[in-house]
């Protein structure tokens, strides 16, 4: 039986990797309420890219990081100019159709490319092992996750909060007919903030495959709960994703530790007592 | 045109709406076609009835009452278990498992519709992609009952009537499961043509100002939502009673994907799309089985992005725009 610290530990770090896949979307689900199904899809194209960059072209592990982000980013930007933004006064339905197009198209396309096998990942030395610390086993690459994710948390807490940019995205999200009366450029302010979102995906695929692996079904297994995530915390709260994610992950490893019999039984009734219990999640107002 | 719809009694409307059309009759005497042209696919036409079943229970709440549901499998597979238990617990009467397969579903259905009524929006997407989930895992666990992985084997069907016995070209296959697609039709189209059928395209278009004029929305909501899944459920247990098999992938977020692919290729709220979507897409996938599913899905995903960019109200929705447009220019 693990311990129960060990349990927190592990959920934690799974909550910041959900986190970071699912803030994006949380953001421009609140500011134009388009449903993007294939989220999960630049964060998939984030860990094929890193995998890539390390194993074919002999990269160090961090310096794929940042290309995960940008690639997944510019990507998005691409398919909002051409596909999505002609879809933001659709019906939630074609929303959910056009993007689930994306997701089957990625899923093929990936599987094309790399096969369907799980992708074999070497971490460098000093991201393995584990560190003791007051009696407890402590994973260093987890400890990497929670310190990068809990960074880039608060890098966008202020930025949402402090700047220009934050202030015009949370004017946006409030209230998205009122901002654009009083001039704000709401269209490039929602490319910016889904090429964001997007990046921040692709970053936390990169960050996933040594956790959770990387195969082509990863677009839509994390899909589910990245749209947990994004339902239970509220649409266009970062703090409610935030929590949301936390909740999860915690929960869902309880659940595999202490009654795997269950599978992700849990989690489900989880969402859906919470859905039952606040339809507009943890922390929405609508 | 338009101003003489308006000018007629809502009765008439309905009357004129009610009425078979030369192209219906058409459509259904199309549907003895395989036994004489294709024998050697009758089982294939066998699915695609079921199928087809299927997916006109979805576009009862989807294509009428405006409810986006991922996970309708979780009463087509509460059909199926149901008739599959039924008939390995010694009882194999095809009827009465029907019969079975719908008290449950729509039980199933009737309780969870007052979940569903509730949300809107990317909640009501979750709300009910987490009913399928649960249920999907839940009977994944209980194995004991459901065979779990394996699927439910040991599944004995008596013959239909007690005169038809299923033989493995498909022939009765086919023709019961077409006969409850058909009677099933019947049901359906009476409903949509109905002023219930009248409120639901009401609250699909706007939920808010069905109260004023005194429908009374949530009510219709839960009645249409547990005929729905009345009629999956049906489709589960023709589906469990002809193959005599029931696997957990009958009620997996594959099948209400599937479904609703179907449906929006065939075009929503029109009764026929939903039918012509199951064939053509189930004709598409047999014929292009060889490749591997994964690329199946490329083509899928490349269709559905097509369908929602350049048709969107389905095959049927760009039949009607081409005839209407024939008519104006000649």
């Amino acid at each position: 039986m693990p311990s129960v610290f060990g349990v927190l530990f592990d959920g934690f770090a799974y909550g910041m990797l959900l986190f970071l896949m699912s803030v994006g979307l949380s953001v421009t689900l609140g500011m134009m309420n388009f449903v993007n199904l294939a989220h999960c899809s630049f964060a998939m194209l984030g860990g094929y890219v890193a995998i890539t960059l390390m194993n074919a072209f002999g990269w160090p592990f961090l310096a794929t990081l940042p290309v995960a982000f940008i690639a997944a980013a510019a990507l998005s930007v691409v398919l909002e100019r051409i596909l999505f933004r002609r879809f933001y006064n659709s019906s939630d339905l074609d929303q959910c159709l056009l993007t689930i197009g994306i997701v089957f198209v990625s899923i093929a396309t990936a599987a094309y490319i790399y096969g369907t096998d799980q992708q074999p990942m070497q971490l460098p030395p000093y991201l393995r092992g584990s560190i003791a610390f007051v009696g407890l086993d402590l994973p260093v690459y987890r400890l990497f996750l929670i310190a990068t994710a809990l960074l880039i948390t608060v890098v966008l807490v202020v930025t949402v909060e402090t700047t220009r940019f934050g202030a015009q995205v949370r004017a946006a999200v409030n209230n998205q007919r009122m901002a654009r009366g009083l001039g704000i450029n709401v269209d490039g302010l929602f490319a910016a903030t889904f090429a964001l979102g997007s990046g921040l995906a692709g970053l936390g695929g990169a960050l996933a495959i040594a956790m959770l692996g990387l195969d082509p079904q990863f677009a839509l297994t994390y899909l589910i709960y990245v749209l947990i995530v994004v339902s239970v915390g509220g649409l266009g709260s970062i703090s409610g994703s935030f929590a949301a994610a936390m909740l999860l992950g915690f929960s869902d490893m309880a659940g595999k530790y202490y009654v795997p019999s269950i599978g992700a039984f849990l989690i489900y009734l989880v969402m859906i007592v919470l859905l039952m219990w606040r339809p507009a999640g943890l922390f929405g107002r609508r | 045109m338009a101003s003489e719809a308006i000018a007629v009694r809502p009765v008439q409307y309905l009357q004129a709406q009610m009425r078979w059309r030369w192209s219906e009759a058409a459509f259904w005497l199309a549907t003895l076609l395989p036994f004489v042209l294709t024998p050697n696919y009758l089982v294939l036409a066998s699915q695609i009835a079921i199928t087809a079943l299927f997916v006109l229970s979805l576009d009862l709440i989807l294509g009428y009452a405006g409810i986006v549901s991922l996970g309708h499998a979780a009463y087509f597979g509460v059909g199926a278990y149901t008739a599959g238990l039924l008939s390995k617990w010694g009882f194999g009467e095809p009827l009465t498992g029907l019969l079975a397969a719908a008290i449950m579903a729509g039980l199933f259905g009737y309780l969870t519709s007052f979940i569903v009524v509730r949300f809107r929006h990317l909640a009501l997407i979750m709300i009910t992609l987490g009913i399928g989930l649960v249920l999907q895992e839940a009977a994944n666990s209980a194995s004991w009952i459901t065979g779990g992985f394996d699927g439910l084997q040991g599944i004995h069907t008596w013959p239909i009537l007690g005169k038809f016995r299923l033989d493995i070209y498909g022939y009765t296959a086919y023709g019961y499961s077409l006969a409850g697609l058909f009677v099933v039709f019947l049901v359906a189209r009476r409903i949509i043509h109905s002023p219930f059928g009248l409120a639901l395209r009401g609250i699909r278009e706007n939920g808010l100002r069905m109260p004023a004029i005194g429908a009374p929305v949530h009510a219709h909501i839960r009645t249409i939502y547990t005929i729905a899944a009345i009629i999956a459920g049906i489709a589960g247990a023709l589906l469990a009673e002809t193959t005599e098999t029931v696997s957990l992938e009958a009620l997996g977020f594959q099948r209400s994907a599937d479904v609703l692919v179907m449906l929006i290729l065939g075009g929503t709220g029109r009764l026929y799309g939903g039918l012509i979507g199951a064939a053509v897409y189930m004709v598409a996938r047999d014929q292009f089985s060889g490749l591997n599913p994964q690329y199946w899905y490329f083509w899928i995903g490349l269709l559905l992005i097509a369908v929602v960019t350049l048709l969107p109200n389905g095959i049927l929705g760009g039949l009607a725009h081409l005839a209407r447009r024939m008519k104006v220019t000649s």
